[in-house]
């Protein structure tokens, strides 16, 4: 079959592989509808994040048709249509049980290495990283699930699949962001980064009842989806001072809540950005936390600060001072999809959200490689590139 | 640190598992056989005359002087030339005196100052040897040739002793002859329910990497095979010392055993219903000696990592029935797992391998 393959800094390509199999009792094999590429495989892509090897496949957003299951799933049969879930998931283990489904603790065969960087070790991931587990991902024309009683959710007829695919992280993710800022009526929800994840989590905050929700990031045709899509006010940081223009908009109070869906590999103008350019090439730092940091400074006193924005390692110069002095709530976490997968379903069939606006290329999993270049140069306004196999 | 106060006090009371290796030479102290603790202890003694058993501080005080002897040499060649009556060696003294203040700083911030006390031995040398040469200069004073000669000889035997010293005070910790391993992990199942599995000595080589059989023989006694390093077989009979249902299994391997080994598995409650808390304190005398523990580590076969993976395999037994794997997946590469980062699953797989055949 046909594999998204990574083989180095800003270099995938598609291969052709053996097809998988069942190799636990509670996997099963997926023939893949629908997969997309993720902001976070950028990190990869961009050879930011350890512990990758050349020949894995990518793709942690993918849903298909179910082929063959492991004689213990009963749930699941050959011929459902499902979304699988990007984190995977046991359901067993204290962490699952408490539906912290990205927690778990039985899903990474390699969380001693996880272990070391974090202390401890998150749940295994498709296609992105030894560190967490090293499993073969989604970019391809089967995939394999293991515990895929827990990590799919059924998908009913008259939905098409750009409607459910993004059940698979972003939606949940984005979701999950605005449910923990703990949105109250009357609400301002400030989101740096107008990527795939921060306009969903716009989209999730007026959902969840936020008054205003402001968009913060640098391109144009990112700021105008915002707007016109989500119908958040947008702020281009390269156009303004984004401390004192919310300062400006929320009468020096500042936004309630901050959502940070950016992560690692922020930009940011001037001599700080050039700092931590410097550092992370260095690799004196792992991150370039500038969102991070402008998001604290900006937050509302007592307000929570929540990051779906992916980091690795160890950052400079955070303001632990602020956070403190204004006694700001931060809640963070790679999303636990699986808790998100019926409610969210639900909220897709009401006719609430239809995640699928964000989407603005669709290509045969062939131009992969092509869909990596353009969504990282932010080329032909890509925001969002879902392949087909 | 409750295990071993447990077994503290059982060892204090004449009862429970009496340890054959460590426990009896620790009993030979009065007998004049020394452990080779106390042969060191003695030795230092010794040196103590010259050192005084303060090597370290020796050890400072010479990379001062390597680093002062060093600024002389790269700041006023030309005064030591007067002194020893050599001419047109200015480029030679600068660079000797680089390698005097690199071994001094060395010393001073090194990881192991010993092996740079080592690197200025050999500089010693030099030098004597270099001195000897200017002997045979025509401008030669030999007085103060010989005067730097005695006095580099000196601090030669300083830097011999106390390299060696320093040698031994490293080695010291990886020499006791045994290696202790603790680790703890918590499974989200009843204490009976991991003691019930765990008793059942079949069940260990489904978790335990290199276990290849256990043989229960009675109702205390079990034979074991083990893959030691470099794929070579171990076995050894032990016996179960101390057993408290769904608590407590504590052991010791018998008398003959290649490898000497003895622990205890601990099965407590985890507060607030929260499953089990399994402590594993084992304690064993590695095959290869303490060196083939080293090489061991390097192969990724580290003990305390390889006892953390099996109780990793445990819990995913308990929890999941059974271990999650990637080997047999596809990659665009020859094999599905990663040679540099996988090892934990694939030694999985070829442990089984190795058992199959081996059975076979």
């Amino acid at each position: 079959m046909k594999a998204n393959c990574w083989y180095g800094k800003g270099d995938v390509q598609i291969v052709d592989v053996s097809e998988p199999e069942i190799l636990n009792s509670r996997d099963a094999v997926i023939k893949v509808t629908s997969t997309a590429i993720c902001g976070s495989d950028l990190h990869l892509y961009n050879g930011l994040v350890p512990t990758m090897e050349k020949g894995d496949i990518l793709g942690h957003e993918f849903m298909g048709e179910v082929v063959e299951v492991g004689n213990e799933i009963h749930s699941v049969k050959a011929g459902d249509r499902v979304v699988a879930s990007f984190p995977i998931s046991c359901g067993n283990c204290f962490f699952c049980q408490k539906e912290l489904f990205s927690l778990c603790e039985n899903s990474n065969p390699n969380a001693w290495m996880a272990q070391q960087l974090f202390g401890h070790s998150p749940a295994g991931i498709y296609g992105y990283t030894h560190m967490l587990g090293g499993f073969a991902g989604g970019q391809a024309e089967y995939a394999r699930v293991p515990f895929a009683d827990v990590g799919t959710v059924k998908i009913p007829d008259g939905l098409s699949d750009e409607q459910v695919l993004f059940l698979s992280d972003i939606f949940p993710t984005g979701y999950m962001a605005a449910e923990n800022c703990n949105i109250q009526p009357g609400d301002t929800i400030a989101v740096w980064g107008c990527g795939p994840v921060g306009q969903l989590a716009m989209k999730s905050a007026y959902m969840l009842g936020a008054e205003r929700v402001i968009g913060i990031d640098r391109f144009p045709y990112r700021l105008q989806i915002a707007c016109e899509k989500v119908g958040a006010e947008v702020l281009n940081y390269e156009e303004c001072d984004v401390y004192d223009s919310l300062m400006d908009m929320t009468g020096g109070l500042g936004p309630d809540a901050c959502i940070d869906a950016v992560g690692m590999e922020a930009h940011m103008p001037g001599v700080i950005g050039a700092y931590d350019r410097v550092k992370q090439s260095m690799m004196l730092e792992s991150d370039r936390p500038h969102a991070l940091r402008q998001a604290i400074m900006a937050c509302r006193k007592g307000g929570t600060v929540s990051i779906p924005g992916v980091y690795g390692g160890f950052d400079d110069k955070i303001p632990l001072g602020s956070l403190m002095n204004k006694a700001l709530t931060v809640k963070t976490g790679q999303t636990h999809v699986q808790h998100y997968f019926t409610p969210l379903l639900e909220r897709i069939q009401n006719g609430d959200i239809d995640p699928s606006f964000i989407i603005t290329h669709r290509l045969p999993l062939d131009e992969a490689p092509h869909g990596f270049e353009m969504f990282l140069n932010k080329q032909d306004d890509c925001l969002k590139v879902v392949l087909k196999p | 640190m409750e295990i071993p106060r447990d077994l503290a006090i059982e060892r204090r009371q004449g009862s429970g598992p009496q340890f054959s290796e460590p426990v009896e030479r620790r009993g030979d102290w009065n007998d004049g056989s020394l452990t080779s603790a106390a042969r060191r202890a003695w030795d230092q003694k010794q040196l103590g005359v010259l050192i005084d058993g303060n090597e370290r501080t020796v050890a400072r005080g010479l990379g001062w002087f390597s680093i002062g002897l060093g600024l002389a040499e790269v700041l006023a060649p030309r005064t030591l030339e007067r002194f020893l009556g050599i001419r047109h060696h200015g480029f030679l003294l600068r660079v000797m005196g680089l390698r005097e203040i690199a071994s001094g700083v060395g010393i001073l911030t090194g990881r192991r100052p010993s092996d740079w006390l080592w690197a200025r031995v050999g500089g010693d040398v030099i030098d004597i040897a270099s001195l000897g040469m200017a002997l045979s200069s025509e401008t030669a004073k030999p007085a103060n040739i010989g005067l730097a000669c005695a006095a580099v000889a000196g601090i030669t035997v300083l830097d011999m002793r106390c390299a060696q010293e320093l040698s031994r005070t490293n080695d010291a910790a990886l020499s006791a002859r045994t290696i202790e391993v603790r680790k703890s992990i918590q499974i989200n199942c009843s204490p009976d329910a991991v003691y019930k599995f765990w008793r059942d000595f079949q069940n260990l080589p489904k978790f335990m990497s290199n276990v290849e059989s256990v043989e229960t023989l009675s109702d205390k006694c079990s034979h074991w095979c083990v893959r030691g390093p470099a794929g070579k077989r171990i076995e050894w009979d032990a016996e179960i010392t101390d057993e408290q249902e769904n608590r407590l299994i504590a052991w010791r391997s018998l008398e003959g055993a290649q490898v000497e080994n003895y622990g205890t598995i601990r099965f407590d409650a985890a507060p607030g219903g929260r499953g089990t808390y399994v402590k594993v304190h084992l304690q064993y005398s590695p095959p290869a000696g303490i060196f083939g523990a080293r090489v061991a580590k390097l192969f990724g076969r580290e003990p305390r990592q390889q006892i953390h993976e099996d109780l990793h395999h445990l819990k995913q037994i308990m929890e999941t029935g059974e271990i999650i794997t990637t080997e047999g997946q596809p990659a665009g590469r020859a094999r599905g797992t990663s040679w540099k980062y996988d090892q934990a699953v694939r030694r999985q797989v070829d442990s089984r391998l190795d058992y199959q055949t081996s059975a076979a």
